[in-house]
């Protein structure tokens, strides 16, 4: 039970990135019937968001402290922030400490921005286009997206680490009731997936109570009729593309002290997410979180000692595996549309 | 001639003198001049020319005239790479059963993934085919990378069957009961054709031009001019005919009476055993195997050859992988001190003005150049290289105000990709 608990808890936090993703690439293919193979470099642009505002923050001037000596006598230098001297010593401390979620604020006007750029600057004259085309110019733009990252960020990772308050981790088992240190679940994964679980209601509930959403759902069911009525569906649709930009950013953003960025992140997470996105059902919202969240607990299962012993390499193609037997058992996905890329 | 019409013997012809005659034409700078780096004509470089000329060649025969884009042929090139490596551990350094065994297993390989996969097609298709590829990956990297001789056993099989991520090596226990197990000097045996070594080569200074000729290159070069040869056949034969017909409009073909599937799968199959031949020669150049042979940035760099190249066209695949190969050993090796010395006759603000907006698509960032090559190709040139050289040519005719009479069979005009 603790065991199958506790595999449960570590595929969510995965499970949420790859939902997250596949959110944003089904929103873009639901609206703009265009399948986005750069979606995996939104995702890091996101994740550098937070390295670049990190390093904002820090930027520093040097000053020499008389107090401090160095061992060899001299007076020590001591970086101070530029932000201590705005905001004052406690704050701009707390301020640095918590630059991972302060990046959220940046990366979603970024994000956005950049989403709706690319919808208008390239994207827009590849709908006619067949879906191949789309998806070997979006793969180009990807690398050079991510070339452009590692020009100048270099190639290694870069370690961001979460504010202090959530870094370690906690007993959850001891939370509801189980004998403590069975299930020790660090703090930022819990964060990270109660913000996943925020994101996408937001997105959900945007598109069904809002006007703007319900305009949106129009145009996804009928594009040409929600035109006919007077409407410029091709604007909401560079937004949503906008919106999908920023759910992709963010959850990059998020995932920085879970795994340190490093400018080739997003393809890895990009093949896992298309594989989502397929066996969620293209074009359906609900199965892209569904699946996404369902193969990162698989995933977290198959990595399980006994499961390994058993059948030996399958935490390495579990995923592929669930996805060859939906496309071929269940070829709209789990809860894919009629009609929508079906041939 | 051979079977051809004309206007592909004339092609077949010149690609025979160009790949002959490569180590001049890609070394025409002298050595000792500033743009001797330039020179491509080292052995190493041309084999991988023809090597992933090869590779692309196939790829386009499937994608060029079915359409289905695959995003995991570089599993089939692993395939051929272990295969060519085990019958070089197990039977002797003789590449013929080496590239025979390969194709034949890459074969075998692309007869099971394409049934599965070619059941759907689309974006499906590039998804299935993508996950088979990182699964053989995954695979290949940790599961038949174990040890399956039992404790203790020093045999073949102590770093299984792929040598994880070492890859996989000769050793000097291989049996090799066809061959030497080891040289006279101790050393393993190098791959050879009955006795000729692949790696030897001979030169031949002329002036201060050094020309380099191997025996891996010919070898590789007559493999890829018979590849070659084929992929031309098949596209003029009645199956080629097929094939465009399944890229055309898969839907009216079946209302015809003729069943696509065969036509699909018989076309991934040709194309998964060119794959794994490019796999088996890579080993016979240099004999190591290694599983990223098989990620799917492999698969993704034939992609991005055929395309630029011209998919659907005859010669663009071989142009493409020529040309990423290229920028790929040659830009990469620019560095700032070069440019510096190209924009020296510029006064030395601008001059480092220049060098600072040019560094980034040099050396380690070549890639951003080829990203963005490819961008623009498949923005404005969806015929790849190919078809812009058929606009130029198509440019000067009409300024002769002569009407054009080309062929449109032999350069198809690109249609969609994907069959919707």
């Amino acid at each position: 039970m603790e065991a199958i608990i506790l595999q449960v808890l570590n595929g969510l936090d995965k499970g949420s990135a790859y939902a997250l993703i596949a959110l944003g690439l089904t929103l873009i293919f639901g609206t703009l019937g265009v399948v986005n193979f750069a979606h995996g470099a939104l995702f890091m642009l996101g994740a550098f968001c937070a390295v670049t505002l990190s390093r904002i923050l820090t930027l520093s001037r040097e000053v020499i402290d008389e107090t401090q000596k160095d061992f060899l006598g001299n007076p020590l230098k001591v970086e101070i922030p530029y932000v201590h001297d705005i905001f004052g010593e406690t704050l701009g401390a707390t301020i640095i400490d918590w630059s991972v979620p302060l990046a959220i604020i940046i990366a979603i006007p970024i994000m956005i921005a950049f989403g709706v750029a690319m919808e208008r600057g390239l994207i827009k004259y590849f709908y006619k286009r067949p879906h191949a085309d789309q998806i070997l110019v979006t793969f180009g733009l990807a690398i050079v997206l991510q070339e452009i990252i590692k020009y100048f960020y270099g190639a290694n990772p870069i370690p961001t680490p979460a504010p202090e308050a959530f870094i370690g981790s906690f007993d959850f088992g001891a939370l509801i009731g189980m004998d403590p240190n069975v299930i020790i679940y660090p703090y930022w994964r819990l964060v990270y997936f109660a913000f996943a679980m925020i994101i996408i209601t937001a997105v959900f509930a945007f598109l069904q109570f809002t006007t703007f959403g319900m305009v949106v759902r129009a145009g996804m069911a009928d594009r040409e009729t929600v035109g006919l009525l007077g409407i410029n569906i091709d604007r909401r649709f560079t937004i949503m593309f906008g919106i999908a930009a920023a759910v992709a950013g963010l959850a990059g953003v998020m995932y920085t002290p879970i795994v340190a960025p490093n400018y080739h992140m997003g393809m890895d997470f990009l093949v896992l997410s298309f594989v989502v996105v397929v066996v969620g059902g293209m074009g359906s919202l609900p199965g892209a979180v569904l699946a996404g969240f369902l193969l990162g607990i698989l995933e977290s299962f198959a990595s399980m000692g006994a499961v390994i012993d058993l059948i030996p390499g399958i935490n390495q193609v579990i995923i592929y595996l669930v996805a060859i037997v939906i496309l071929l058992i269940r070829p709209r996905g789990l809860m894919g549309r009629k009609g929508v890329m079906e041939e | 001639m051979l079977g051809l019409n004309k206007k592909d013997f004339t092609l077949l012809l010149i690609v025979v003198i160009l790949t002959m005659l490569a180590p001049f034409i890609l070394n025409p700078f002298p050595e000792s001049s500033d743009l001797a780096q330039f020179n491509a004509g080292y052995p190493d470089l041309m084999q991988r020319f023809v090597i992933f000329g090869i590779f692309a060649i196939g790829f386009n025969i499937l994608f060029g005239l079915t359409g289905y884009l695959s995003f995991g042929h570089a599993a089939f090139l692993g395939v051929g790479s272990y295969a060519a490596m085990w019958v070089f551990k197990l039977l002797g350094m003789n590449v013929l059963p080496a590239l025979a065994i390969s194709v034949l297993m890459s074969g075998v390989f692309a007869v099971l993934i394409g049934y599965i996969s070619l059941r759907r097609s689309g974006i499906y298709f590039s998804i299935l085919t993508l996950a088979f590829a990182m699964m053989s990956y995954a695979l290949a990297y940790s599961v038949l990378a174990t040890d399956m001789d039992g404790p203790g056993q020093q045999g073949l099989l102590q770093k299984g069957l792929t040598g994880g991520e070492t890859g996989l090596q000769l050793t000097l226990q291989d049996p090799r009961i066809l061959g030497t197990q080891t040289t006279e000097t101790g050393n393993t045996p190098v791959p050879s054709l009955f006795g000729l070594e692949m790696r030897s080569s001979a030169e031949w200074a002329v002036g201060d031009w050094l020309f380099t000729f191997s025996v891996g290159y010919y070898f590789c070069a007559v493999i890829m001019l018979i590849a070659f040869y084929l992929s031309i056949r098949i596209f003029r034969s009645p199956f080629g005919m097929m094939l465009r017909a399944v890229k055309s409009n898969q839907q009216r073909m079946s209302y015809t009476g003729l069943n696509p599937k065969p036509y699909t799968l018989a076309a991934f199959v040709i194309s998964g055993m060119y794959a794994g031949l490019a796999g088996g020669l890579m080993v016979a150049m240099d004999p190591l195997a290694g599983p990223e042979r098989m990620f799917w940035t492999a698969s993704g760099e034939v992609v991005l050859m055929t395309i630029l190249g011209g998919a659907g066209t005859l010669i663009g695949p071989v142009l493409g992988a020529g040309v990423i190969k290229y920028m790929e050993n040659i830009i990469s090796k620019i560095n700032s001190t070069i440019l510096h010395e190209w924009f020296a006759f510029m006064p030395d603000g601008i001059e480092d003005a220049m060098v600072t907006m040019v560094y980034p698509f040099i050396g380690k960032g070549w890639h951003l150049t080829l990203g963005i090559m490819f961008m623009l190709v498949v923005i404005f040139l969806p015929g790849g290289l190919v078809e812009g050289g058929q606009r130029i040519a198509r440019l000067f005719r009409r300024r002769k105000d002569k009407p054009s009479g080309g062929d449109p069979e032999h350069h198809p005009k690109p249609a969609p990709h994907v069959a919707e």
